[in-house]
């Protein structure tokens, strides 16, 4: 079994820093610091690796690094640990188990991109558990002097800062976030300007997810051939997958990238009860939907998901069996979109409406075939003419459900009832 | 001015606002108000909002936004625990509607509501809730309880003395 960025999982006190660096933990740091290794050098290890960002777009980490702002302003490193893409589980356990790796990751981020300070921002429901590990865990970096003003005497000063907030899944959006944290509204910012040139406070910001800078000190430390070769067949380095649904043994699960969708099921025991798979979303609510029998012997990786439709996203991996109604899971994954657009663009915020309510109106029983229709072009209307990728992401699962099971909606609208008894 | 933010209070905002630049007051407002909400038994009061804008010196409409922009702000009395049931879809998938049923009966109130003694508040809860592999879920007071059955909802709930 592999381990990257769940390496302390399973050890006694896995948060706590004497386990962290009994594991090896701040050695690359150190050696950063102490070395005073080029900033290009660190970006350009990143690249090599191919580490592609976890938090959904998949977008190459060492890449994004190298477009920050070479100006000498002030620069940002903010951490998205808002953790809310539906069926996403995976920075929660990375914030309880390993929120060393997190700050590690973050110090070298700054580092390599210039920025002073690094703010990791959980979602305000990470208050009770999260929350109190990762404040903790970055007292006790401070207290070793990891972090903070004149770091081990290298006259480097980085600050690495926890934030909390309040409960809005947009805020998981890049310049959400930023609007976030400078104190307003969670509302996506038009790009450009890209966050790299202008960013926090108007400032160069780069913002990466959870898991993607836990990743960091382990590529830094064992180097670009070693997290390549982590993947399977053609891919690169290892994600987690957040195994749930109709599962015998639901599990976050730290994979190479390219493991057969069928081997993940195995390792969670496979469809609860002995039932027959019916359908997967591979990247959390907001991707395509596909066929169980379409996805079993796909590689999980961004390309291999491509070709079938999909999407590997936030590495949720939602799995429904023989006995799911497809017309009630997309009413209930168009009433998170519904609830959670923030309203700026008129086809987001009108039409997340619509198709919820149009489900609703189906799976109580007074739809119509011209409802289907409505549903399609109420989905076109959204895709592609919105500031920021919920619109997309409300639109994307209503295509693909209404094309994969197409018979199962005509059913309920025809019949008045589920497909599914 | 202020009168209703307690010293204790403004000394956890002073250091909320040592997280941020100088001239970046507006930052403060997120994590301030939680801890304001908290000590007001749940919820916010516009005398609370509006002395927190005094007190960090922003506009009054800034943290009006904010209150109103983030489901964890109430803006309401609401029973003193609050219970979060996940009802997104890897949740949905492992019957959480039956579990909201059986909380609103046990608790003989609707989703939204808050008992009559008081005791208990079940959020109207839209999100995922980050633990999908522990479906069914639901936050109670921002604690996680997983793999939910109907023993398990009545031992953790009866559990919560009245105090
Ligand atoms: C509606 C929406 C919600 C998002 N939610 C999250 C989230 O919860 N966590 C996350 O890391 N990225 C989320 N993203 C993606 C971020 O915008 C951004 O691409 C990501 O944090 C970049 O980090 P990465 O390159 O390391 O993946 C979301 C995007 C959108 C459009
Ligand atoms: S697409 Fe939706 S969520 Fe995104 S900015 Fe527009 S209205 Fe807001
Ligand atoms: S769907 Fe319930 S915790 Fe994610």
């Amino acid at each position: 079994m592999i381990k990257v960025c769940t390496q302390t999982f399973g050890h006694k006190n896995p948060s706590s820093i004497d386990t962290y660096i009994k594991l090896g933990g701040y050695s690359a740091w150190k050696k950063i610091i102490t070395e005073k290794t080029s900033k290009s050098e660190i970006i350009n290890t990143v690249k090599e690796s191919q580490l592609k960002g976890k938090g959904g777009a998949g977008f190459l980490t060492g890449l994004k690094w190298s477009f920050i702002s070479p100006n000498d302003s002030q620069k940002y490193l903010v951490c998205n640990s808002d953790e809310s893409e539906p069926g996403t589980c995976k920075d929660r356990d990375i914030l309880r188990y390993n929120p060393h790796s997190v700050i590690e990751g973050m110090l070298i981020a700054c580092y390599a991109i210039g920025a002073s300070v690094g703010y990791n921002y959980l979602r305000g429901e990470f208050i009770g558990d999260q929350w109190n590990v990762t404040n903790n865990a970055i007292k006790e970096a401070y207290d070793q002097k990891l972090i903070g003003t004149n770091i081990l005497e290298s006259n480097i000063s980085i600050d690495i800062i926890p934030l909390i907030g309040a409960g809005a899944y947009i805020v998981g959006e890049e310049t959400a976030m930023l609007e976030s944290i400078e104190g307003k509204r969670g509302m996506p910012r038009i790009k450009p300007p890209f966050p790299a040139v202008q960013g926090l406070y108007g400032k160069p910001t780069i913002i990466n997810n959870t898991e993607t800078l836990s990743s960091i000190p382990y590529i830094i430390k064992n180097g670009t051939d070693w997290y390549k070769n982590l993947g399977e067949g053609d891919s690169h380095g290892v994600k987690m997958f957040c195994m749930s649904g109709h599962l015998t043994k639901p599990n976050v699960i730290e994979a190479p990238l390219g493991t057969r969708f069928s081997k993940l099921l195995d390792e969670c025991g496979g469809v609860l009860d002995n039932k027959k798979l019916k359908a997967v979303i591979p990247g959390g609510s907001s991707v395509p939907v596909v066929k169980g029998e379409v996805i079993m012997d796909t590689p999980m990786d961004y390309e291999p998901l491509m070709k079938i439709g999909t999407m590997l996203g936030s590495g949720g991996v939602i799995v429904m069996d023989e006995s799911t109604c497809m017309v009630s899971v997309l009413e209930r994954i168009s009433r998170f979109y519904y609830a959670e657009s923030c309203g700026q663009c008129t086809p987001c915020r009108e039409g997340t409406g619509w198709l919820y309510k149009t489900l609703v109106k189906i799976r109580s029983g007074h739809g119509s075939q011209s409802d289907l229709d409505l549903l399609n072009r109420v989905a076109n209307q959204i895709e592609g003419h919105c500031i920021c990728a919920l619109g997309d992401a409300a639109a994307m699962p209503v295509k693909s459900f209404l094309t994969n099971f197409w018979n199962e909606f005509e059913y309920f609208v025809e019949k008045k009832q589920s497909m599914i008894i | 001015m202020n009168i209703s933010l307690s010293d204790k209070i403004k000394k956890e905002i002073d250091s909320i606002k040592s997280k941020f630049p100088d001239d970046q007051n507006k930052s403060s407002i997120i994590e301030s108000l939680l801890i304001i909400q908290h000590e007001n038994n749940g919820y916010l009061t516009n005398e609370l909002i509006e002395s927190l804008a005094d007190y960090l010196n922003v506009q009054k409409i800034d943290v009006y936004e904010v209150a109103t922009f983030y489901s964890m702000f109430s803006l309401k009395p609401i029973g003193k625990n609050i219970i979060s049931v996940c009802t997104n879809v890897s949740c949905m998938l492992r019957n959480s509607d039956q579990i909201v049923n059986y909380i609103e009966k046990k608790l003989k109130v609707k989703i939204g509501e808050s008992t009559k003694d008081n005791k208990f508040y079940l959020k109207d809860e839209m999100e995922c809730l980050a633990a999908c592999n522990g479906a069914p879920m639901m936050q109670v007071n921002h604690i996680n309880y997983e793999n939910l059955t109907y023993e398990k909802i009545d031992k953790i709930l009866d559990g919560i003395k009245d105090d």
